[in-house]
């Protein structure tokens, strides 16, 4: 059931964030680094704090066979975690994806 | 707690041919930084990479495991990031 709801998540926004607080709290140093990186990527996103609910915490890991939060989804896909993000980021691969390109 | 050499030889373990350098970044045996290159990694995007290095540590990320940074090479990545 929480596998069906991230799935709903993600295909109902196109830039989605799940993470542990939210953009102007974040609970941890990776969640923080993540809203940094789309912050600074210019991103239009929302977000999905985990800890407000166990069934998505645990939903979206199994969705995504990842075993850890921060997640980041682009129109439905699966991009990554923060250490990806910054990746890409760094790159410019993200501001493609997000751009759609 | 975990020690670092543990988490380098599970990974080296569970993916043939690779090498992991991993560090105990805040020394406090729950958040580590990995870097694992691999033979295996070639063609494979960077989710499929990171997932292979997850996957031979099972449920400890996230668990005992609090937190792994990681950043995966192929051979090739590793000789052009200069630090073979």
């Amino acid at each position: 059931m929480g596998k069906e709801r991230v799935d709903q998540i993600v295909k109902g926004s196109d830039v989605v964030l799940f993470m542990k607080g939210n953009k102007f709290f974040p609970q941890c140093g990776f969640s923080a680094r993540a809203v940094q990186i789309l912050q600074a990527a210019g991103a239009k996103f929302e977000t999905v704090d985990v800890l407000a609910d166990p069934a998505i915490r645990q939903g979206v890991k199994d969705y995504s066979s990842w075993p850890t939060i921060p997640q980041l989804y682009i129109r439905g896909e699966f991009v990554g975690g923060s250490d990806i993000m910054a990746e890409l980021h760094e790159s410019g691969e993200l501001t493609k994806k997000l751009a759609g390109e | 707690m975990f020690q670092a050499s543990e988490i380098k030889r599970i990974i080296e373990a569970g993916i043939p041919g690779s090498t992991a350098i991993v560090l105990d970044e805040a020394n406090d045996g729950e958040h580590f930084a990995a870097e694992v290159v691999s033979p295996t990694f070639i063609g494979k995007g960077l989710v499929q990479q990171h997932q292979q290095v997850y996957k031979t540590l099972g449920s400890l990320v996230g668990n005992a495991i609090h937190a792994l940074a990681l950043k995966t090479y192929t051979p090739e990545q590793w000789a052009e990031a200069g630090r073979s």
